[in-house]
C-alpha cells in the first residue's frame, strides 16, 4: 500500500492576455480566471493511478488562497480521496517557504505518505525547485522531469526524457518525484466524480511558518509590439511569395 | 569566480551550456573582479572538442569531475561536483538537467535560486531579471545567499567567442560522493522519446504544426515541408496533448524553446504559452485560416488559407526551385 501526497498549485490562466496588478507585484487574474499547472495535471493523474493500484490513499495539497480550494476539488473529482488546504498569501511564499510548509505539515500528518508527487515546474513562477527543497526537508531522494512511475516493493521505478532516451531509475521508497507532462494523460472528471467533489470537507490549516518571501521585486510584461505582419496573399497562389522569403532568409537548400 | 556547468554530449558542449558561459563572461566582464571557470563532468565523448570550445569561450580553468560515480547521470553528484569547487557565482544553462542539479546546489547550501534568467539587472544586492509565466513576463528578483544560484534561460544572448582565446587550466578530479548522491543516479536508458529539444532548440528552421493539421494522420504535406527545407518539426500543445504528435516536439512554455532563423507556423492560433516558446525566432511566417489570430497578427508575414491547400503548394514551389535544371 503507498499513499501518496500530490502537491498542486492555483496559477493564473495566462492562454489570453497578461495583466499587472497595479502595485507589479503580482498578476491580475480577476478577469481571467485560475487553473492547475500542465504538469501539476499529470502529477495528479499519476499519482491517484499509483494509490489505487497499490491499494493506498491519494491525498493533494496546496498551499494558498481560499480560491486554491477549486483546483483541490478538481484533483478530487478526477480520483483524490482528499484535500488538504494550507491557508497562505501564495505571493509572500518563496519556493523554500513553500517546501518548509508541506514538510511540516507531511510531519504532523497522521497519515504517512511514501510518495510526495509535485509539477516539476509551476505554470506562474516557474521556480524548478520546490520537489527538490521538500525532498532535502524530508531527507528524501528525489527525481524530477519524470513522465510515468510504477511502485516495485519498497521501491519506486520512474522514467523520463534524457538526452539520449528514456532514463530510467530506481530510488528507494519514501520518495519524492517532481512529474512533467508527457506520460500520462489527465483524465476528466466524471459526473460522479463531480458529485463528490462538491461533497468532500477539504481540510483547512494555517501556514505553520512565517515565509521568508520570494525574493521578488516586481513584475514586468514585454512592450506590446504592434503589428507589423505583411500578408503574403490568400490560398494556394501566395505560395511562391512565401518561397520568395524563405529564399531572402538564406534558408533553401541549394 | 563565476563556476558554470556545462552539459557535453557527442558533438561537446551543448548550445545552451555555450550561452551560459557568454552570458557569464558579460556578468564578468561587468563586473570586473570575476573569472569564468567551467565543470564537466563524467566521461566526456569529445573532450578534444570540448576543450577547444571552453578556450574559445575565455574560460580561465576547467574542472573535470570523474570517476565511477560520474559515469551515470545522478543529480545529487553532479551537485557534489559543483559543491566542491567554491565559487561566487553557480550557473547552468536552464534545461532539466541544469534546473535540477542547481536546485540542488541551493538546497544545500540554503541558498535562493533563479530560473531561467535574462539579465543580471544589479549586483549589490544581487538583482535578476528572469522569465516568468513561461516566457510572458519576467520578474525582478533579488538572489539571496552565497553562492548565487542562477539558471540562464534559453536564448537569453548569443554565444560568442571571447575576444581572446583562453588556454584554460585542466584540473581533473574525483568528487567524494555519498550513498545519496548516487541513489538517484540513471539506471539505464531506454530507446525511445528521447528529450530531443536540442534538435528543436538547435534549428535553423522549425514547421510547427497546430490544430489545424486536422489530425494524427494529416501531417504528410508538414513532414515533406520539413523535408525540403531540412527543417525539424514542431507542435502545439494541443497537437501533442491529442497524441498526434509525441510530446518531445512541444514548442511553448511547457515545450521547447526555439530561435530559428525561420519559424513557419500552420494552423497554430498562437496562444501566449505557444508565443513563449517561439518568439525568438528571427522571421516567423503563419499559415492560418483566422486572419485574426494572434499567431497571425504577431507574425512576420502570413498567408491566410487552409494550410492542406497552401503546405503542398509551397512544397511544389520548393521542388521545382530546387530541381537541379531550376532556372533563376
Amino acid at each position: 500500500m503507498t499513499n501518496v501526497l500530490i502537491c498542486i498549485k492555483r496559477v493564473p490562466e495566462i492562454s489570453g492576455e497578461i495583466l499587472l496588478s497595479d502595485d507589479q507585484y503580482s498578476i491580475d487574474a480577476r478577469h481571467v480566471g485560475y487553473t492547475l499547472s500542465a504538469h501539476d495535471e499529470c502529477a495528479i493523474e499519476l499519482g491517484v493511478g499509483l494509490a489505487k493500484d497499490t491499494g493506498g490513499h491519494a491525498r493533494v495539497l496546496s498551499i494558498g488562497a481560499a480560491g486554491a480550494a477549486e483546483q483541490l476539488r478538481y484533483a478530487v473529482a478526477v480520483g483524490a480521496d482528499s484535500a488538504t488546504l494550507i491557508e497562505a498569501d501564495p505571493e509572500a511564499f518563496g519556493p523554500a517557504d513553500v517546501a518548509a510548509a508541506i514538510a511540516s505539515e507531511v510531519r504532523q500528518a497522521q497519515m504517512s505518505f511514501e510518495l510526495i508527487l509535485v509539477g516539476n515546474d509551476a505554470a506562474d513562477t516557474g521556480d524548478f525547485q520546490v520537489g527538490v527543497r521538500l525532498a532535502y526537508q524530508l531527507d528524501r531522494p528525489v527525481l524530477t522531469g519524470i513522465n510515468t512511475a510504477e511502485i516495485r516493493d519498497a521501491t519506486v521505478l520512474a522514467r523520463g526524457a534524457g538526452p539520449q532516451g528514456v532514463d530510467v531509475f530506481e530510488i528507494p521508497l519514501p520518495a519524492l518525484i517532481a512529474v512533467q507532462e508527457g506520460g500520462v494523460e489527465p483524465r476528466y472528471p466524471s459526473i460522479r466524480g463531480r458529485m463528490k467533489a462538491k461533497r468532500l470537507k477539504i481540510e483547512q490549516k494555517a501556514a505553520p511558518l512565517e515565509p521568508a518571501g520570494s525574493g521578488r521585486v516586481r513584475l514586468t510584461l514585454p512592450e506590446p509590439k504592434p503589428s507589423t505582419v505583411h500578408m503574403l496573399g490568400e490560398g494556394p497562389d501566395a505560395a511562391p511569395a512565401l518561397v520568395d522569403v524563405l529564399a531572402r532568409s538564406g534558408v533553401l537548400n541549394r | 569566480m563565476i563556476l558554470v556547468l556545462v552539459e557535453t554530449g557527442a558533438d561537446g558542449a551543448a548550445v545552451t551550456s555555450l550561452e551560459t558561459l557568454t552570458f557569464a563572461r558579460q556578468l564578468a566582464g561587468r563586473l570586473g573582479t570575476q573569472s569564468v571557470e567551467a565543470m564537466v563532468t563524467g566521461s566526456l565523448e569529445a573532450a578534444a572538442t570540448v576543450r577547444d570550445q571552453l578556450a574559445a569561450q575565455g574560460v580561465e580553468s576547467v574542472h573535470h569531475a570523474g570517476g565511477p560515480g560520474m559515469d551515470r547521470y545522478s543529480a545529487g553528484a553532479w551537485a557534489t561536483a559543483l559543491a566542491a569547487v567554491p565559487s561566487d557565482y553557480v550557473m547552468a544553462a536552464g534545461t532539466p538537467r541544469g534546473s535540477e542539479i542547481l536546485a540542488h546546489v541551493a538546497a544545500r547550501a540554503g541558498t535562493s535560486m533563479a530560473a531561467n534568467v535574462v539579465d543580471v539587472v544589479d549586483t549589490d544586492p544581487v538583482t535578476v531579471s528572469r522569465q516568468v509565466m513561461g516566457g510572458a513576463a519576467f520578474e525582478q528578483m533579488r538572489v539571496d545567499g552565497s553562492p548565487t544560484v542562477i539558471t540562464v534561460a534559453g536564448h537569453a544572448v548569443e554565444p560568442a567567442d571571447a575576444a581572446r582565446p583562453s588556454d584554460p587550466a585542466w584540473r581533473e578530479f574525483e568528487p567524494e560522493l555519498t550513498e545519496a548522491d548516487l541513489a538517484t543516479a540513471v539506471v539505464r536508458v531506454e530507446e525511445g522519446e528521447a528529450d530531443n529539444t536540442s534538435a528543436l532548440t538547435g534549428a535553423r528552421v522549425v514547421v510547427g504544426a497546430g490544430r489545424g493539421v486536422g489530425g494524427a494522420d494529416d501531417f504528410d504535406d508538414l513532414l515533406e515541408l520539413t523535408d525540403l527545407l531540412g527543417a525539424t518539426l514542431g507542435a502545439s500543445r494541443v497537437v501533442t496533448s491529442l497524441g498526434w504528435r509525441p510530446h518531445y516536439e512541444q514548442i511553448g512554455q511547457t515545450g521547447s524553446r526555439i530561435s530559428p532563423d525561420v519559424y513557419i507556423a500552420c494552423g497554430i492560433s498562437g496562444a501566449v504559452q505557444h508565443w513563449a516558446g517561439c518568439q525568438s525566432a528571427k522571421t516567423i511566417v503563419a499559415i492560418n485560416t483566422d486572419a485574426d489570430a494572434p499567431m497571425v497578427t504577431g507574425a512576420d508575414y502570413a498567408i491566410v488559407g487552409d494550410l492542406h491547400e497552401v503546405v503542398p503548394a509551397i512544397n511544389e514551389e520548393l521542388r521545382r526551385r530546387t530541381a537541379p535544371d531550376a532556372a533563376e
